[in-house]
C-alpha cells in the first residue's frame, strides 16, 4: 500500500509539472499579450509606459525564466495579481472556491442517491417495464444540454410560477436573516443549480451501474447466494451491489472534470459567484494569470478526484494490486 | 458481397435504436443540406415591427430581439452543427488514431511520452482548457471546431493504443514483415482497418458530444458569433430575453436534443452490433 501511494504520488506530481508546462506554453504561445488589452483601453498609452507595464508583469524576461518565476509563485498559492481589477487572484479564488466545491459536492450527493436504486433496479428487472422507460430517460438526458434544462426550469420555476428566485446564491438583504431564514433562502437559491448540475451525471451513471450490475449478476456466487435462499434485497443490496460500486468509484473519479466544466456553465446562468463564473469573467477579459491559476486548479481538482478513487478502490478491493502501467 | 456485410446489414436494419438514430441523423442532414428551401425566410431579414413576437402562422417558432424568424434561423443553424461535428471529430480521429497506433506499434519511450501527454491532458477539465484556447485564439466557428479537435483525442488515442499493444508480434504481421513491408504499410494497411470499429463508434458518440460542446460554447458567446446562427447563440438570446420570450429558449433546445439524440442512438446501436464482448 505505501508502495501504491508513493508510486501514485510521484505520478500526480509529473502530471501536474506537465499540465503547468502546457497551460503556460498555451498562455505565452498564444498571440496578444495582456499589455495590448491594457494598451487597447487606454490609445494613447506611451512606448515608456508600455515597458514599465511589461516589466510589472515580468513579460520582459525569456520564457523559461518567466515560467519558474509562475510556478514558484504558484505552490506559495500566489497567483499574482489581476491584470483587470489589480486585486490579487488568490483571495479571489478562495472567496469563491467553496460555493463551488459545496455545489458540486451536493450534486454527486444526489447523483447517487438517485442512480444507485435506478441503476440496480434496472439490471435486477432487466427488460421490464421501469428498465425500458429508464433506458429511454438516460437517453434523452444523454442528449439534453444542460444549459437548456437550466433555462427551461428557470422559464418554468423562475418565471412563468415564481417560487424559485433565479439568480445569485442568496437574496440581497441575507445578512440580516436569522440561520434558519439563511438555511431556507440558500435552499431556494441552489435548489435549480445543484439539480441541473446532477442531471448531467445522473444518466451517465445509473447506466453505467445498470451495466456493470449486469455483469455481477450472471456470476456464479450471485446465483449460490439466491441457491441458499437469501432474498432479493439481500443479495442485490448485500452481494451484488458492493462488487459493481468499485469500478462506480473509478467513475466517480473521471467525472470531476466534467462537474468542473459544467460549474462554468450553470454558474453563469444562475449568477452563482464561484470559481466557473470566474472563469467565464477571466477568459472574458483575458485575464492571463487568472486564467492560468484556475486552470491549473482545476487540473489538480482533477487529479485529487482520480488519486482519492484510486485509493478508495485498492483499499475496498484486495485482488487490485495498482502497479506501474497496470492502466 | 460477402456474408458477414450482410449479417451485418441485417443485424443493423433490425436494431430499432440504430436505425431510429440513422434516420434522424438523415433527416437534420436533409434539412442542412436544403436549408434555403426548409427555411420560410431569410434567417437575417431583421424586421424591427416584428421583434419577440411569439410563435404564429407567420412565425411558425416567434422572433427574435432582431425581428429575425426564430424557425429559419433554427433550420440554418443545422449546418453549423453538422460542419463543427464532422470537422472536430474528424481532427480528433485523425490526431487519436496517430498518436495512438505510434504509441502501440512502436512501445518503449515513444508510448511512455505519448501516454503521459494524455495523461496531462485527461487532468485539465476540458471545458477549461476549450474555453481558455478560445480566449487566446478568438472565437470563430474555425477555432471552435480546430480547439474542440485538438483537445478531444485522447479516448482515441487510448482506444487504438490498446488495439495495436503487441500487433508486432503477431504471426502475419511478422510473415508481412518478413514479405519486406514498411512500418507505414504495415499500420495503415493490416492494422489499421482491424481497429476501426471502435474507433467508428467513438466518432458517432463524438459527434453528439461535440454538438452539445458548440451549443454549450456558443450560449456563453464563446463559440459561433451572431448574425451566424448557431443554436447554442440563439438560446443566448433566449437567456437574455427569459421573462418575456420563451420560445427563444424553447425551440433551439429541442433541434439540439432530437439531434444529439439520433448520434447517441447510432452509436449505441453500433455498439451493440460491433463490440463483440457485448453479444450474448
Amino acid at each position: 500500500m505505501t508502495h501504491f501511494l508513493v508510486n501514485r504520488l510521484f505520478q500526480f506530481c509529473v502530471t501536474l509539472a506537465g499540465v503547468t508546462v502546457l497551460t503556460f506554453l498555451l498562455m505565452h504561445l498564444a498571440p496578444g499579450d495582456p499589455v495590448d488589452t491594457q494598451a487597447a483601453m487606454n490609445p494613447r498609452i506611451s512606448p515608456e509606459a508600455r515597458e514599465n507595464l511589461k516589466k510589472f508583469y515580468g513579460l520582459d524576461q525569456p520564457l523559461p525564466v518567466q515560467y519558474f518565476n509562475w510556478v514558484g509563485k504558484f505552490l506559495t498559492f500566489n497567483f499574482g495579481y489581476s491584470y483587470t481589477d489589480g486585486k490579487s487572484n488568490s483571495s479571489k479564488i478562495l472567496e469563491r472556491l467553496p460555493i463551488t466545491v459545496v455545489i458540486n459536492a451536493l450534486s454527486l450527493l444526489i447523483i447517487f442517491l438517485v442512480s444507485i436504486p435506478f441503476g440496480i433496479l434496472g439490471a435486477a428487472r432487466q427488460n421490464s417495464f421501469f428498465d425500458v422507460s429508464t433506458t429511454f430517460l438516460v437517453f434523452i438526458g444523454f442528449a439534453i444540454p444542460t444549459f437548456w434544462l437550466a433555462l427551461l426550469l428557470m422559464i418554468l420555476f423562475g418565471v412563468q410560477l415564481g417560487w424559485l428566485p433565479i439568480s445569485g446564491y442568496q437574496s440581497f438583504n441575507a445578512e440580516g436573516f436569522d440561520f434558519w431564514m439563511r438555511l431556507r433562502d440558500w435552499s431556494a437559491h441552489l435548489l435549480m443549480p445543484v439539480l441541473v448540475s446532477a442531471f448531467g451525471g445522473l444518466a451517465g451513471f445509473s447506466r453505467y451501474l445498470r451495466s456493470e450490475m449486469l455483469e455481477v449478476i450472471r456470476q456464479d456466487y450471485v446465483r449460490t447466494a439466491f441457491a441458499k435462499g437469501l432474498s432479493e434485497k439481500m443479495v442485490l443490496y448485500k452481494h451484488a451491489f458492493r462488487n459493481a460500486l468499485i469500478p462506480l468509484v473509478t467513475i466517480l473519479g473521471l467525472s470531476v472534470p466534467g462537474l468542473i466544466g459544467g460549474s462554468v456553465i450553470f454558474e453563469n446562468i444562475y449568477a452563482i459567484p464561484g470559481i466557473g463564473q470566474l472563469f467565464y469573467q477571466s477568459v472574458m477579459q483575458r485575464d492571463y494569470p487568472l486564467i492560468m491559476g484556475l486552470t491549473v486548479i482545476g487540473a489538480i481538482l482533477t487529479m485529487a478526484g482520480n488519486f482519492l478513487a484510486d485509493i478508495a478502490v485498492a483499499l475496498v478491493n484486495p485482488r487490485i494490486k495498482v502497479t506501474e502501467g497496470s492502466r | 458481397m460477402n456474408t458477414s456485410l450482410l449479417d451485418f446489414r441485417h443485424a443493423f436494419f433490425t436494431n430499432k435504436p440504430a436505425l431510429a438514430g440513422l434516420i434522424i441523423i438523415f433527416i437534420i442532414f436533409f434539412v442542412g443540406l436544403f436549408a434555403p428551401w426548409v427555411a420560410t425566410d431569410d434567417p437575417s431579414r431583421i424586421d424591427i415591427k416584428q421583434i419577440l413576437s411569439p410563435p404564429g402562422p407567420a412565425h411558425w417558432m416567434g422572433t427574435d430581439e432582431l425581428g429575425r424568424d426564430v424557425y429559419s434561423r433554427v433550420i440554418w443553424a443545422s449546418r453549423v452543427s453538422i460542419n463543427v461535428g464532422f470537422v472536430a471529430v474528424g481532427i480528433s480521429i485523425a490526431i487519436g488514431t496517430l498518436i495512438g497506433a505510434t504509441a502501440g506499434f512502436y512501445g518503449g519511450q515513444l508510448d511512455d511520452a505519448a501516454m503521459r501527454l494524455t495523461d496531462i491532458m485527461l487532468s485539465i477539465p476540458t471545458f477549461f482548457l476549450i474555453l481558455a484556447s478560445i480566449a487566446f485564439l478568438g472565437p470563430s466557428l474555425l477555432n471552435i471546431m480546430i480547439i474542440i479537435g485538438i483537445t478531444s483525442w485522447m479516448g482515441v488515442a487510448r482506444l487504438v493504443r490498446a488495439q495495436f499493444l503487441g500487433a508486432r508480434e503477431l504471426d502475419y504481421i511478422v510473415a508481412i514483415r518478413a514479405l519486406g513491408a514498411g512500418d507505414s504499410r504495415i499500420i495503415f494497411l493490416h492494422l489499421l482497418p482491424n481497429t476501426l470499429s471502435p474507433v467508428y463508434i467513438s466518432a458517432v458518440l463524438g459527434i453528439a458530444g461535440t454538438i452539445l460542446l458548440e451549443s454549450s460554447l456558443s450560449f456563453l458567446g464563446l463559440g459561433v458569433q451572431p448574425p451566424t446562427p448557431s443554436w447554442g447563440n440563439i438560446l443566448m438570446a433566449g437567456k437574455d430575453n427569459i421573462e418575456i420570450a420563451w420560445w427563444l429558449s424553447f425551440f433551439p433546445g429541442v433541434a439540439i436534443l432530437i439531434t444529439v439524440l439520433g448520434y447517441n442512438l447510432l452509436g449505441e446501436g453500433l455498439r451493440n452490433l460491433l463490440d463483440p464482448r457485448l453479444k450474448r
